[in-house]
C-alpha cells in the first residue's frame, strides 16, 4: 500500500467516527471534554456552530453519530452523545451575548426563505450575521416546521423550541407568519436576490383500501399530530390502531395514550428487524405499554353503519434469507377491533405551487432536480434544502443542508461560482504537556452507558406536554463523559524517528499496531497483529522505516486513543495530537476568500 | 517508566486459546523499564509463546536474578508463581523448584550481567545438571540497572555511552553453553518476534536445560552509535542461520513441510521443531562443527541467530537422580516419611 496521506483533511476526520457520521460534523469529543471540565456554555457554543439547535437536538436528534461511535466497537454501547448535548444545553449559563449579531448595515442582498423549518432557520442563522436581509415566509402562525407541529411536546418542550428559534429570529430575520406561498412566479416578481425552498415534505402518504373514506375516524398521522399540536384535536377513542412502524408511528401511539386511548396497537407488516423506527423510539413506546404487532398487512377498514369498528389484516409469514425477505405467505385474515386508525406510513414532497415553466426542472418522480453539492436547482438563484430537497430525512440533515445552501447563496449573491466550495481543513496540535503528561483524560473508563431517567409512568400521562426524559444528573453525566474515547486525539506517526523497538506494538491494549513488510491492502489486513476485518475502518500505513524498510501499520478500528504508544515510544515517533476539523460555512467566505482558515475554537 | 496504566479493554476480535484465555490474560504488571527497552519486547514474546502453548498460568514458575532483565517476570503471567532471587543465584532456586515439583514449567529470565558475571558458575552447573527449564538471557552488553557499565558480553571495541572502549574479550553464552553440553542452545533478537516466539515455545517444551541468548538493546545506555548491541547495529549484521518452526504434538506437519530441506526434530512430548537451514555449512546437531561455525561468523562480525544446537532425549536432573515420578506434593505420605523405624535405620548407616 502507498503511505497514508494524513494531510488529507478527511483522514483524521474519519477517525473521529461520531463527527464524521454527523451530517453537520459537530465536534463531539471537543464538547464532551468541555462538559467534563464544567464548561457548559463553551460546549453549547461548539455545538451551535455546527448544529445550530443543541437544546432541540440534544433531545430529538436522530443521532447517526451514536451507531458510528468507536466505543460501540470496543465496548458494546456507544457514548450517549445526544444526551450529553442536552447536558450542554441544560447546564449552560446565558449565552446570548456570545451569539453572532447582524451588522448595523446590511449588504443590500435580499433573500427569501420559504417555510420556517430547521432548514430555512439554519440558512437565516448563517446569512444574517453577514449582512443579508432575510425574509421568512411561513404558512402557519408560528415558526419551527415539523419540530413544532409534529414532534410532540412530551419529547420536545415548547420552551426549548422558542428559545433556540428566538436566537435566530432575534438577529433580525423578518418572519412573515401565516403567509403561505402559493406561486413561485409571484414570489420571483418580488425581486429577491436568492430564494431558498425549505418547505419540507408536507404530505402524509395515503392508504387507499376499502372503507378508507367511509369514516372520519381514520387519520393521516402527520396531519393528526399537527392538529393535536395546534389544540384542534384533544381526544381519541380508547382503542387505537397505528398503521406503520416508523418514527411518526411512535409519536402517534404515544400521543394517543395522552389523549385518552387505553389500548394502542402499532400494526407492522413485517418482522421486527425490518422496522424503520429507531431502537430507542421503539423502547420508549413499549415502556408505555404500546403493543407492537408484527406480520399484519392491512386489507380493509371495517365500517359498519358509518362507524369504524375495526380493521381487517392478512396475517403474514415470511421467509428471510441474509436479512432479506425472499418469500411471503398469507396465513389467515383477522379483524382487529378499534375506534380510531392513524396512518403513519410515510411522507411525500409536493410542489403544486411551483409553476413548471420557470426553468425549475422536475424529474420523473416530480421532484425538483437539485445539485447535491450546491443545493441549487436548475434555475440559478433558487435553492432547496431539508426535506424539500430529496424527501424526508431529519433535523440534523436539514441543518447540514442549510449550512451548505447558505454558502451557495453567499457565492451567488456576492459573486463567484456556487460550485466552488472552500476546502475542508485539519489542524493538529500536540497534546504532550510534559514527560508523562497529556492534555486529555486518557485513562480508559470501563463504566457502562448511563441511562437517562424518565418521569414515572403514572405521572407522565397527566398532561400532553410533560417531558418524559429528565436529562442526566451531575453524577450521571460525569460518568458518561469519561466513556468518550477522545477520538480527536490523533495518533500521529513520524517514520524517520522510529527505531523499530516494538514498544508501541507491545503496549497497545487493543493491538492496533503492527510493523511488517508492506503488501497490498487485503494481504496487509490479513497479517496484522489482529487481522483488520472491519473494512469500513481504514489502515494507516507509514513510509518505509529507516532500519528495515518495513512499514508501521495501524488499524484505526479499535484504537482507544489511550496514548500509550506515544507514551512508550522512546523517540517520540508517535505523538498524540488534537485535531480540529474545519468545515467551512458561509462566514468563512465572508472573512477571507483565500484558502482555508483554521481558527482554534478554545 | 510509564505512569499510565494499560487499560483492561481489549480488541473485541482477540482470539482465545483452548483455556478460554486471550493473549492479554497472560500479561502482568505495567513495565517500569525504560520505554523502548528490548526486554519489554521479549516479555511480549513470552506472553505470545505462553498463550500459544496454552500454558496453565498457575503451573508455571518464573524465576530471575537481579537486573532490569530480572525484573521482567513481574510483567507477564501475573497468575504464575514467581521468584526474584539474589543476584546470579536464580539457577539454584530453579533447581530447588524443579526438584520439588517436576510438573512445573520452569521459566528463567536473566541478564548478561546476572548470568555471565556473578552467576556464571551457577549457570554452568544448571546446564551440567540438565535442569528441565527454559533459561532466557536478555543480553544487552551492559549492566542496565546499575547505569550502563560494560558486562561480560560486551564486544571488544564497543564504546560505552560515556566514551570508554571495552578491551576485554566477551563471553559468548551460546558457544559456552554448547561447550558445556547444554542440550538446547539458541540465539535470537528482541526485534524479531517471528523467530523468537517459536524458539521460546521449543525451549519451553524441550526436556532439559534450554538456553536462549536474546539480544535485547538497552535504549538508555547502549543504543548509541559505536555500540555493538544497538538496534541499528544488530539489524545491520543480523544473520539468521536457520529457521525453526514449532509444531505442537497433534498437528500434522506433512502438508506444511513437504519440501526436502525441512528437518523435523521430535521433542519429548511429541511436539516437533521443524528446521530449515539458511547456511549450508551448518548442522545444529553437530557440536564441534557448530562451535567452528559460530567462531567463523564472529570473525566476520555477523550476529548469527537461530537454533544453534539441539540434542533431545538426554537424561535430565530427575532421570540422573532417579527421583520419584510426579511432584513431591502429590507423593503419598508414606513415601515421603520413612517412619521412626526407617529413620533409625537410616541414621544407623551413618554411624
Ligand atoms: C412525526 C414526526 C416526528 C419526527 N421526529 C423527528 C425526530 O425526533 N428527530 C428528527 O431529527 N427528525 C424528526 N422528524 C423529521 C423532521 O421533523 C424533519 O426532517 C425536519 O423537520 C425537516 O425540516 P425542514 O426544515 O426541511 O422542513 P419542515 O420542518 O417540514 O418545515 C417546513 C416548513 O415549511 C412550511 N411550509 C410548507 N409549505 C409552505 C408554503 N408553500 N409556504 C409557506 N410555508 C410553507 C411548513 O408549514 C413548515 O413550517 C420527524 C418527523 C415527523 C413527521
Ligand atoms: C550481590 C550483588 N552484587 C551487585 C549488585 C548490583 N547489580 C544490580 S543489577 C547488576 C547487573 C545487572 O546486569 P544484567 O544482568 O545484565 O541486567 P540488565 O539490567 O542489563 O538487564 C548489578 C551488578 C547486586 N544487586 N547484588
Ligand atoms: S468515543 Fe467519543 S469521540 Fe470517539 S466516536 Fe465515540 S463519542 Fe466520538
Ligand atoms: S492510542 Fe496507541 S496504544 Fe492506545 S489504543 Fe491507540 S494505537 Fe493503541
Ligand atoms: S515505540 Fe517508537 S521507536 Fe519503538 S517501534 Fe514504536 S514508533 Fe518505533
Ligand atoms: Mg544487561
Amino acid at each position: 500500500m502507498k503511505p497514508t496521506d494524513t494531510q488529507h483533511p478527511d483522514y483524521f476526520h474519519r477517525v473521529v467516527d461520531c463527527q464524521w457520521a454527523c451530517p453537520a460534523h459537530t465536534d463531539v469529543p471537543l464538547y464532551i471534554r468541555m462538559i467534563a471540565q464544567g464548561r457548559f456554555a463553551d460546549a453549547y457554543m461548539v455545538n451551535r456552530e455546527s448544529n445550530v439547535f443543541p437544546g432541540i437536538l440534544g433531545r430529538v436528534c436522530d443521532r447517526p453519530c451514536e451507531p458510528a461511535c468507536r466505543r460501540a466497537r470496543v465496548d458494546e454501547k456507544p457514548v450517549a452523545i445526544c444526551r450529553l448535548k442536552r447536558v450542554a444545553a441544560d447546564y449552560r449559563s446565558d449565552i446570548r451575548d456570545r451569539l453572532p449579531k447582524a451588522p448595523a448595515t446590511t449588504n443590500g442582498k435580499r433573500v427569501a426563505l420559504i417555510g420556517a423549518g430547521c432548514a430555512s432557520l439554519t440558512v437565516a442563522n448563517d446569512l444574517l450575521p453577514l449582512g443579508f436581509e432575510v425574509t421568512i415566509f411561513e404558512r402557519f402562525d408560528r415558526p419551527g416546521g415539523l419540530m413544532r407541529t409534529n414532534i410532540p411536546s412530551f419529547r420536545l418542550p415548547e420552551k426549548v423550541l422558542d428559545e433556540e428559534i428566538g436566537y435566530i429570529l432575534d438577529m433580525g430575520a423578518e418572519l412573515k407568519a401565516g403567509c403561505e406561498i402559493t406561486s413561485m412566479a409571484a414570489l420571483l416578481e418580488q425581486g429577491f436576490d436568492a430564494i431558498f425552498v425549505g418547505t419540507g415534505a408536507p404530505r402524509g402518504k395515503e392508504l387507499e383500501l376499502p372503507g378508507r373514506h367511509d369514516s372520519p375516524r381514520i387519520h393521516i398521522g402527520i396531519d393528526w399530530l399537527e392538529s393535536v399540536s395546534f389544540g384542534h384535536t384533544t381526544k381519541i377513542g380508547p382503542r387505537v390502531l397505528i398503521i406503520g412502524v416508523g418514527n411518526t408511528a411512535m409519536d402517534c401511539c404515544r400521543t394517543s395514550l395522552r389523549l385518552g386511548a387505553t389500548d394502542v396497537k402499532v400494526m407492522a407488516r413485517k418482522p421486527r428487524e425490518f422496522f424503520k423506527a429507531s431502537a430507542w423510539e421503539l423502547d420508549d413506546a413499549e415502556e408505555e405499554n404500546v403493543e407492537i404487532v408484527v406480520n399484519h398487512s392491512p386489507v380493509a377498514f371495517v365500517v359498519e353503519d358509518g362507524v369504524l369498528t375495526g380493521m381487517l389484516f392478512d396475517r403474514m409469514e415470511y421467509t428471510v434469507e441474509d436479512g432479506r425477505i425472499v418469500d411471503s405467505r398469507v396465513v389467515e385474515q383477522v379483524t382487529i377491533p378499534c375506534d380510531d386508525v392513524v396512518l403513519a406510513i410515510g411522507q411525500e414532497n409536493a410542489f403544486p405551487w411551483i409553476e413548471r415553466d420557470l426553468g425549475i426542472e422536475f424529474d420523473e418522480w416530480d421532484m425538483p432536480v437539485v445539485d447535491r453539492t450546491t443545493f441549487m436547482c436548475t434555475r440559478p438563484g433558487i435553492f432547496f434544502g431539508g426535506d424539500a430537497a430529496w424527501g424526508p430525512e431529519n433535523i440534523i440533515w436539514a441543518v447540514a443542508h442549510g449550512h451548505e445552501a447558505a454558502l451557495s447563496i453567499h457565492r451567488h449573491c456576492l459573486g463567484g461560482d456556487v460550485g466552488d466550495r472552500p476546502p475542508r481543513g485539519v489542524n493538529l496540535q500536540s497534546a504532550k504537556m510534559g514527560l508523562h503528561e497529556w492534555s486529555f483524560s486518557n485513562d480508559f473508563d470501563g463504566s457502562e452507558r448511563q441511562l437517562v431517567p424518565h418521569v414515572d409512568l403514572k405521572k407522565r400521562f397527566k398532561k400532553l406536554n410533560i417531558e418524559v426524559e429528565l436529562g442526566y444528573s451531575l453524577e450521571e453525566f460525569q460518568v458518561e463523559v469519561e466513556r468518550c474515547l477522545n477520538c480527536d486525539l490523533q495518533t500521529v506517526f513520524d517514520a524517520p524517528k522510529c527505531i523499530e523497538c516494538d514498544a508501541c506494538i507491545d503496549v497497545c491494549p487493543t493491538n492496533c499496531l503492527t510493523i511488517t513488510e508492506n503488501a497490498e491492502e487485503p494481504a496487509l489486513r490479513a497479517k496484522l497483529t489482529v487481522p483488520a476485518e472491519n473494512l469500513d475502518q481504514p489502515l494507516f500505513v507509514s513510509e518505509a522505516l529507516p532500519q528495515t524498510a518495513r512499514v508501521m501499520v495501524k488499524d484505526e478500528d479499535q484504537c482507544v486513543h489511550c496514548g500509550l504508544c506515544a507514551e512508550r515510544c522512546p523517540t517520540a515517533a508517535w505523538d498524540m495530537q488534537k485535531s480540529l476539523i474545519k468545515i467551512p460555512h458561509a462566514d468563512d467566505l465572508a472573512v477571507d476568500e483565500s484558502p482555508i482558515k483554521v481558527a482554534a475554537r478554545s | 517508566m510509564s505512569f499510565i496504566r494499560k487499560p483492561t479493554v481489549t480488541n473485541s476480535r482477540l482470539p482465545k486459546n483452548s483455556l478460554g484465555l486471550t493473549r492479554r490474560d497472560y500479561e502482568g504488571g505495567m513495565s517500569t523499564l525504560c520505554a523502548g527497552c528490548g526486554h519489554d519486547s521479549i516479555t511480549a514474546a513470552l506472553i505470545q509463546a505462553a498463550w500459544e502453548l496454552e500454558l496453565v498460568p498457575h503451573q508455571v514458575v518464573k524465576l530471575s536474578g537481579i537486573g532490569c532483565s530480572s525484573k521482567t517476570p513481574a510483567y507477564f503471567m501475573s497468575q504464575a508463581h514467581g521468584v526474584n532471587s539474589v543476584h546470579g543465584r536464580m539457577p539454584s532456586v530453579a533447581t530447588g523448584a524443579g526438584a520439588a515439583n517436576r510438573d512445573l514449567v520452569c521459566l528463567g529470565v536473566s541478564g548478561d550481567g546476572d548470568s555471565l558475571s556473578i552467576g556464571f558458575g551457577q549457570l554452568a552447573h544448571a546446564m551440567r545438571r540438565n535442569l528441565n527449564m527454559a533459561y532466557v538471557i536478555e543480553n544487552n552488553g551492559v549492566y542496565g540497572l546499575t547505569k550502563g557499565q560494560f558486562s561480560a558480553s560486551a564486544d571488544v571495541g564497543s564504546r560505552a555511552k560515556r566514551g570508554e572502549t571495552n578491551v576485554q574479550p566477551p563471553i559468548d553464552p551460546v558457544v559456552t553453553a554448547i561447550a558445556l553440553g547444554c542440550t538446547f542452545v539458541a540465539r535470537s533478537f528482541s526485534g524479531d518476534k517471528q523467530q523468537l516466539v517459536p524458539l521460546l515455545k521449543a525451549a519451553i517444551r524441550h526436556r532439559g536445560f534450554a538456553l536462549l541468548d536474546v539480544l535485547s538493546p538497552c535504549v538508555t545506555f547502549n543504543d548509541h552509535e559505536d555500540s555493538t548491541k544497538s538496534y541499528a547495529y544488530t539489524r545491520r549484521y543480523y544473520h539468521p542461520a536457520i529457521h525453526a518452526d514449532f509444531v505442537p504434538p497433534a498437528q500434522d506437519i506433512k502438508a506444511a513441510y513437504d519440501h526436502g530441506e525441512a528437518m523435523p526434530v521430535e521433542l519429548h512430548d511429541g511436539s516437533r521443531i521443524v528446521l530449515r537451514k539458511v547456511d549450508e555449512g551448518f548442522d545444529p546437531s553437530d557440536r564441534a562443527r557448530t562451535i567452528g561455525f559460530l567462531q567463523d561468523a564472529a570473525k566476520r562480525g555477523e550476529v548469527v541467530t537461530g537454533l544453534m544446537y539441539i540434542q533431545p532425549g538426554q537424561d535430565d536432573l530427575h532421570d540422573v537422580n532417579h527421583t520419584v515420578p510426579g511432584p513431591l506434593h502429590s507423593q503419598p505420605y508414606d513415601g515421603l516419611h520413612p517412619g521412626a523405624e526407617g529413620l533409625r535405620e537410616l541414621q544407623q548407616r551413618y554411624r
